[in-house]
């Protein structure tokens, strides 16, 4: 149940990389940092305001320093190098890090549970989990299929995909590609922050908590295909269970290495994602 | 040659100056921070080497710095006397074991830091081939992400594992015997000869990698840097230019890890931390990637300021800073040619130009 519960974390953020990915042809090293973001937002918000409230008001915070990011950072600039972009979101990566370090401080913060608490569980046919999961697993759900309709069924979604699809055919369709780009940074933005929001009841979370989440979601996104969400939320669940069992055979302090391990291994030997197809992955820029 | 050897001997003055400067003032406790500064200017010009000569970017450097730190550490704190066997009687028969008092009067057989030196680099290099094979054929993204990886598996494993201190590191490791009475020591008694030997390496690796860069490999590397499947086409083997340079630049990062941590006295497992690794590149991108000059001026000034706590809490705040600036206006690196053209350019060119591009 742990697995599929990280699982699901790991496959918002592996989403959150796709939207950008797809619209940008960039990997946003500093998607990680929106989860974190998302998560002490609403911890510090919900000392003021009831705990459903401190959530939406994180999720539109997050989002607009998203859309901040893309217009400051992003948007001016002519035709970027891969390499130069990686950097420049790990120095955006660093830059939010560091505030959220003078902000907050090295504190661990977490949320309390959304219904019951840490000690409760549901009976569900006989078998007794934690309310949290249920919450992390269906609100997961829940952001997947909102997705899913916002890209086939609403015209800024449509507008998206054409823009991902190819960028020019979609300007000469009068799509302000720019403004889609920024866009894709709020989505995910916001689909990052929620999901910092669901997990820190369980998972907690620090100023530095971005990296490895960002990292484990970069395998999801890599072991489903870059670009594909679907994909990205089965992969997902294959990183949590197997991270889950790597902890029963070697010591916990080793998680991290485990998946980074596992990351190395499908770039050495199959870059393109093993639900990825290598043709499809050639045509890629990266 | 004169012109070439003329910068490496105006840098050796420059060093003497500083050193003289100090003795003057009385305040040669600066000196101790010039050392370290010495050494991690080591990990940066073989970094700028690899990024800027070979065009491909390492985030997992701090890794290899720290391969090399800890298995120096470890050989010369490991007690063998605690351990004995026939493999510890045959080392210790042919001159390989130290033995020396350790803090609480007992007696330690640990070693040789020259045998533990060249174990770490061995290690080093047999760890870098083993890496920079299958890495080096990934590009952009990939490449990033891989090395990254690296050094986040590196930084885990001396965090988790138990013989090598954990969160608390090793320390209390001996200093380094050179031959003529000298060491790599911490002691202060012995902190001028120090500074001459840390800076008199890296003057020393500066020379190598300026005739590399001037040699014919250096010119192979120009042209992979430039376009990848021309130089390949030309008969450039590209991969393996690319890989020996990768463990070069490993290597120069391990020997920098192995000497510090002696000087020091001890490492821990910050060194190994992703921040260092992003630092290391944050200097080679300001210091004008392709220019082992700029990395190297670079490296003396941010260290030093770094390391003598100029930037406070705000250390790594600042390193992050000075690499995305650096990347949003002068992607190609600050110090070089041509700086203020470019720069016009990157600040004129405004959103609305792009768009109708």
């Amino acid at each position: 149940m742990a697995g599929i519960t990280y699982g699901t974390i790991y496959a918002i953020v592996a989403i959150g990389f796709n939207i950008i990915y797809n619209a940008t042809g960039i990997i946003n090293f500093a998607q990680g940092e929106f989860v974190m973001l998302g998560g002490m937002t609403a911890v510090t918000l919900n000392q003021f305001i009831p705990l459903p409230l401190a959530i939406l008001a994180a999720v539109v915070i997050t989002t607009i320093v998203g859309a901040f990011i893309e217009i400051v950072f992003i948007r001016w600039l002519h035709k970027p190098s891969v390499l130069r972009m990686v950097i420049i979101t790990i120095g955006i990566s660093i830059l939010i890090r560091e505030t959220a370090l003078h902000i907050w401080g090295e504190s661990v913060k977490a949320l309390p549970y959304f219904t019951g608490s840490s000690g409760s569980s549901i009976n569900l046919g006989g078998v007794y989990i934690s309310s949290q999961i249920l919450w992390v697993v269906g609100i997961g759900a829940l952001v997947v299929a909102a997705l899913g309709a916002f890209f086939n069924l609403t015209m800024l979604g449509r507008q998206m995909r054409a823009c991902a699809a190819n960028r020019d055919a979609a300007r000469l369709c009068g799509i302000d590609a720019g403004n889609m780009v920024t866009l894709s940074f709020m989505v995910s933005a916001a689909i990052g922050a929620l999901g910092g929001c669901i997990i820190c009841p369980i998972t907690y979370v620090q100023y530095d908590s971005g990296t490895p989440l960002a990292i484990k979601g970069f395998t999801v996104a890599i072991l489903g295909g870059l670009g594909n969400s679907t994909a990205a939320v089965g992969a997902g669940m294959i990183l949590g269970i197997l991270e889950s069992f790597s902890i029963m055979v070697l010591p916990t302090a080793y998680k991290e290495a485990i998946s980074i391990a596992i990351l190395l291994a499908i770039l050495f030997v199959k870059p393109s994602g093993i639900f990825g197809s290598a043709e499809a992955a050639r045509l890629k820029e990266f | 040659m004169a012109r070439r050897y003329l910068p490496v001997a105006a840098f050796a003055g420059l060093i003497v100056a500083i050193q003289l400067a100090t003795f003057f003032t009385g305040t040669a406790f600066h000196l101790t921070q010039l050392t370290m500064t010495a050494y991690y200017s080591l990990v940066i010009v073989g970094l700028c080497m690899l990024i800027g000569y070979a065009g491909q970017i390492s985030l997992g450097h701090a890794g290899f710095f720290a391969i090399g730190g800890y298995v120096t550490a470890f050989l010369t704190t490991f007690n063998l006397k605690l351990h004995p066997g026939v493999f510890v009687s045959l080392l210790s028969k042919s001159g390989m074991l130290v033995a020396r008092p350790d803090a609480y009067g007992g007696s330690l057989l640990t070693v040789h830091p020259w045998l533990a030196c060249a174990a770490a680099i061995l290690l080093t290099v047999v760890i870098a081939y083993l890496v920079g094979g299958p890495v080096l054929k990934l590009k952009g993204h990939y490449l990033a992400m891989a090395t990254l990886g690296f050094g986040i598996i590196v930084y885990r494993m001396v965090l988790g594992t138990g013989f090598l201190g954990a969160a608390d590191g090793i320390s209390d490791v001996p200093g380094f015997p050179l031959p003529a009475g000298l060491a790599i020591t911490g002691n202060s008694s012995a902190r001028v000869s120090n500074y001459y030997l840390a800076w008199g390496l890296v003057i020393l690796g500066m020379a190598l990698l300026l005739n590399l860069v001037h040699s014919r490999v250096g010119r192979a590397l120009a042209a992979v840097h430039g376009a990848e499947d021309a130089a390949g086409a030309m008969g450039i083997p590209t991969a393996r230019y690319k890989l020996n340079t990768f463990v070069l630049s490993a290597v120069f990062a391990s020997l920098a890890g192995v000497l510090l941590t002696h000087y020091n006295g001890g490492i821990g497992p910050s060194e190994a931390g992703v921040m260092k690794s992003v630092r290391y590149v944050a200097i080679v991108a300001i210091g004008g990637m392709a220019n082992l000059w700029g990395a190297l001026s670079m490296s003396l000034v941010l260290n030093y300021l770094s390391l003598r706590g100029y930037f406070g809490t705000y250390d790594d705040a600042v390193f992050g800073v000075i690499l995305l600036l650096i990347m949003l206006f002068a992607p190609d690196g600050l110090l070089r040619r041509h700086l203020l053209s470019d720069l016009k350019r990157a600040v004129s060119r405004n959103p609305a130009e792009e768009e109708a591009s």
